[in-house]
């Protein structure tokens, strides 16, 4: 292990000094970043990690002076030797793109939908004065080559909408290429994407800074991605940096507490039930089905169009007491599965029995009463609870639906949930604005309770937390499955979630099942090619491990007959480019 | 949150400074509760032009009930809206000094006949404010039912609503308004003709509430009330409406002040209100040829007409900065 600093701070790119940034809001002075020092060096990775909330893409954002009006901002902001709070409003506009350019978190809102990709590199150049017309468009198909598109000539004169996700943020990755910036900010570039998607989107950025000695700014809160791609790692906690260091320091031998209870939080794949303190109960291989699954069909109709099969096919059970992980990338119809089983969907063919009762036979009042066997939790706990409700109240409504109990009756019954979900009694009357995203969670997960299902469905119920609330409302979910012994439906693209707490795992891919079986014989002993690249691309939080697993995912694809993914930079004339024009 | 056996919690020394989700602070220390209502009407008392306004909207009204009375109970203006009084000024010009301040036997002036004005445009007022709550109301309610309705159940319902919806539209309001205001007039008084006026005003606001609804229906927590059975009624009433109503509320104060405008001209053109009642339309109608010789007789009417319009626009204003904040101009 290297504790030595690759990069000693002396000739940065990019360098925040005492960075302090208040916003004035309805509610009185947010005090978002309190007065960082943090720089960046051409060739270097720099991590910056936090939760929501940190102060970490209010202090990215500010390199390229785009923060609203409301911000006070105080401290230095410099991009190679210019100060930032000192330029003209023309000054700013040619520093961005061409100094200092970003990498979005969701390359489908980055691009604009109406102008082909081609097109919108142009531009780029164009605003710059580096290439004009003709050349520009050549210079837009070769960017396109070096971030790894094939078919660039033909995929220039496409639309955003026309391309994958990957595909998307290459595009987006080659717009921040297109003036050979300085630095890089990459403010959470593979969050919106796959997990096979992301590892390839990380190897173009590494290769980037090899062969561009770039300087990066990444911005996650992902750890994997940090002991994957970082250099430096900077910890951020409500507006300050409690840690900093080189990625190996920072990530194994964390000093801070705060830096220390993150990674602890961070699910690891492999290491199987009890991650977070509580392990589900094993489940008796005779257990009854709660739900049993028989080629499950269900299409999409397309106007004018062949109806879409989001779900071919499919059949698996979930036993009483148990939790199975359903997994898969998007699109790969796991979300499908849990709105059919909910009845929120028709499904075309195929059987869903529940407790012995076929759901999508079922009518009115048979089909409302077995609904009431069945719990659900979304994904966002911001959407998927009324705005409008005090949380006793949404809690409740499930009971008043279907007339259990009276008022009061109702009312102890929230009480004991809010105590089983462990939140305070007082947050009856409040509403769901006024809480965290976990306790939102754990208000859904109340809610879902509330009628003592014997089915749970929940679809993705931790992707929308940070990794230290998705650590303890996955310990507080095993222990109610444990206490309530309800059989569980777990929709997740997280593998290490899964691992975390599922008995038995299905892998689903374009709508059908490719592999199935018990947590350890999926996880650990994958048999199908779609499961090994799954799990190969899966980062850990540990430098040097992640690095090995790089290496054998680089021998897995070279089996498998793929490439990785590299800037080409054979067409690119970065190299015969004169001295910069300062503009 | 206990988890004794979770690593993350070795390092107890800290735990408290370093909690990862704590209560948001205004949860823990207080224990007021601000509902998406509480903080609307927050932001909407704070809002100066919409306080203005409403202060102002209600002096008119207060003014216009209690001076000549409503319906049968009397006011404390000693004057009646039928009487003929005899001409006091040159002309009946208005007898209102503001220096020295002095009211007179006829304010506002009297009519080409001798009535008193300031009863005859106090009656107008009280019956233009009666008549564009009416419609904004009545209006507000089809409109809201017949868009929610139609964004909730799609299909054959939509179709039906929609194209409905679109037959009151391609119909000009004021051709519409006016032969259903002559019928109204035929039966009864005002609030007939606040009925008629509000058959034809619902319209946009039924298109966007049913585009509100369209993508509310979408939300999880739709989805989530739908797992467990919930009527389609009780989400409509309960789930979507609640979340709809910033719209529906801005909206419901526009279609006042369009009412009042619509009234105007309707009574204008003659086929409004009719005498011996009076309206502000209707007066400015009967005095148009005073104009050059008697502008009093034109200006009153004409300043509350303006007055309450501009006053219910300013206080949708409000509203619609109250709902949604992010459209304020800072």
């Amino acid at each position: 292990m290297t504790t030595t600093p690759r990069f000693t701070g002396e000739n940065p790119v990019l360098k925040f000094d005492k960075l302090d940034v208040q916003f004035r809001t309805e509610f009185g002075t947010v005090h978002a970043v309190k007065g960082i020092t943090l720089s960046v060096e051409p060739g270097e990775v720099m991590a910056l990690v936090g939760e929501s909330g940190s102060g970490k893409s209010v202090t990215a954002t500010t390199a390229l002076g785009l923060l609203p009006k409301t911000a006070r901002i105080q401290g230095d902001t410099r991009v190679t030797d210019k100060s930032i709070g000192q330029l003209s409003g023309r000054q700013l506009r040619s520093l961005r793109g061409n100094r200092v350019a970003m990498v979005f978190q969701e390359p489908m809102t980055a691009l604009n939908p109406v102008i082909t990709v081609g097109e919108q590199l142009t531009e780029a150049m164009e605003v710059h004065g580096v290439a004009f017309g003709r050349d520009a468009w050549d210079r837009a198909v070769d960017l396109l080559n070096a971030v790894g598109i094939p078919n660039a000539e033909r995929r220039a004169k496409q639309f955003p909408h026309e391309l994958s996700g990957g595909m998307r943020q290459r595009v987006v990755i080659a717009m921040a290429l297109a003036c050979d910036p300085d630095v890089i900010i990459a403010d959470e570039p593979t969050t919106a994407l796959d997990v096979t998607v992301q590892a390839e989107i990380l190897d173009l950025l590494r290769s980037l800074k090899d062969k561009l000695n770039t300087g990066i700014l990444l911005i996650t809160h992902n750890m994997g991605v940090v002991a994957d791609m970082a250099d430096n790692v900077a910890v951020m906690f409500k507006g300050t940096i409690v840690e900093r260091g080189p990625v190996e320091q920072v990530l194994l031998q964390p000093q801070h507490p705060y830096t220390k209870r993150l990674l602890a939080a961070v699910p690891r794949l492999g290491e199987g039930h009890g991650q977070f303190g509580v392990a589900p109960n094993p489940v008796e291989p005779t257990a009854e089905a709660a739900l049993d699954v028989r080629d499950l069909v269900v299409e999409y109709h397309r106007a004018g169009k062949k109806p879409f099969r989001a779900v071919d096919g499919v059949s698996f059970d979930v036993r009483r007491g148990e939790i199975v992980g359903l997994v898969g990338e998007s699109g790969s119809g796991k979300s499908t599965i849990g709105r059919a089983l909910l009845g929120l969907i028709p499904s075309k063919s195929g059987e869903v029995r529940v407790l012995d009762q076929n759901l999508l036979g079922l009518r009115g009042h048979e089909l409302k009463s077995l609904r009431k066997r069945i719990g659900v939790i979304f994904q966002d706990p911001a959407a998927s609870l009324n705005p409008r409700f005090p949380i006793g109240d949404v809690i409740a409504e499930p009971m008043s639906v279907h007339k259990v109990g009276n008022a009061k009756e109702r009312e102890a019954r929230v009480h004991e949930l809010l105590d089983a979900v462990q939140l305070p009694r007082s947050v009856y009357n409040r509403y769901p604005h006024e809480l965290s995203g976990g306790q939102r969670q754990r208000v859904s997960i109340a809610r879902a309770l509330s009628l003592s299902p014997d089915l749970l469905v929940a679809d993705e119920p931790t992707s929308a937390l940070d990794v230290s609330v998705q650590a303890s409302v996955l310990a507080m979910f095993t222990e109610l499955q444990r206490e309530f012994g309800f059989a569980c439906l777990f929709i997740s693209h997280d593998l290490a979630v899964i691992d975390s707490l599922a008995h038995r795992v299905v892998v689903m891919q374009y709508g059908k099942i490719v592999e199935k079986g018990t947590r350890e014989d999926v996880l650990l002993h994958p048999q199908e090619e779609y499961t090994r690249r799954l799990l190969a691309a899966a980062p850990v939080p540990d430098p040097i491990e992640q690095r090995e697993r790089r290496e054998a995912r680089y021998e897995l694809l070279k089996e498998l007959g793929d490439e990785v993914v590299e800037l080409d930079t054979r067409e690119l004339d970065y190299d015969a480019r004169g001295p910069r024009t300062e503009s | 949150m206990t988890e004794p056996n979770n690593p993350a919690q070795l390092d107890q020394v800290h735990e408290a400074e370093y909690e990862i989700e704590s209560m948001p602070d205004e949860v823990t220390t207080t224990d007021k509760s601000y509902s998406q209502g509480r903080l609307v009407l927050r932001r909407f008392l704070r809002h100066r032009g919409a306080m203005i306004s409403l202060t102002f909207l209600i002096l008119i009204a207060l003014l216009a009930i209690t001076s000549i009375g409503f319906g049968p109970i009397p006011g404390w203006w000693s004057k009646n809206h039928v009487d003929l009084y005899p001409i006091q000024e040159v002309g009946g010009a208005p007898t209102l000094t503001l220096w020295p301040f002095s009211i007179g036997e006829h304010p506002f002036g009297q009519s080409t006949i001798g009535k008193d004005y300031f009863a005859l445009v106090m009656l107008g007022t009280q019956n233009s404010l009666a008549i564009a709550f009416t419609v904004g109301i009545a209006a507000t309610i089809i409109g809201t039912l017949v868009g929610a309705a139609a964004g909730y159940f799609r299909g054959l319902a939509e179709a039906f609503l929609m194209r409905v919806t679109d037959l009151f539209i391609i119909i000009p309001t004021l051709v519409l308004a006016a032969v259903l205001g002559r019928m109204a007039g035929n039966v009864g008084g005002i609030f007939a003709l606040a009925g008629m006026l509000a058959l034809v005003s619902w319209t946009g606001l039924a298109r966007l509430v049913r585009g509100e609804v369209l993508s509310l229906r979408e939300r999880e927590f739709v989805a989530a009330a739908r797992a467990v059975g919930t009527s389609p009624w009780r989400i409509i009433v309960r789930h979507i409406l609640p979340n709809a109503l910033g719209t529906i509320i801005v909206n419901a104060t526009l279609l006042i002040s369009a009412a009042i405008l619509v009234e105007t001209a309707l009574s204008y053109l003659g086929f409004g209100v009719r005498p011996p009642n009076t309206s502000l339309g209707l007066l400015i109608s009967e005095n148009q040829n005073a104009l050059s010789t008697r502008p009093w007789l034109f200006w009153w009417p004409g300043v509350f007409i303006v007055a309450v319009a501009l006053c219910v626009n300013f206080i949708g204003d409000g509203l619609r900065d109250a709902f949604d904040p992010r459209q304020q101009m800072d």
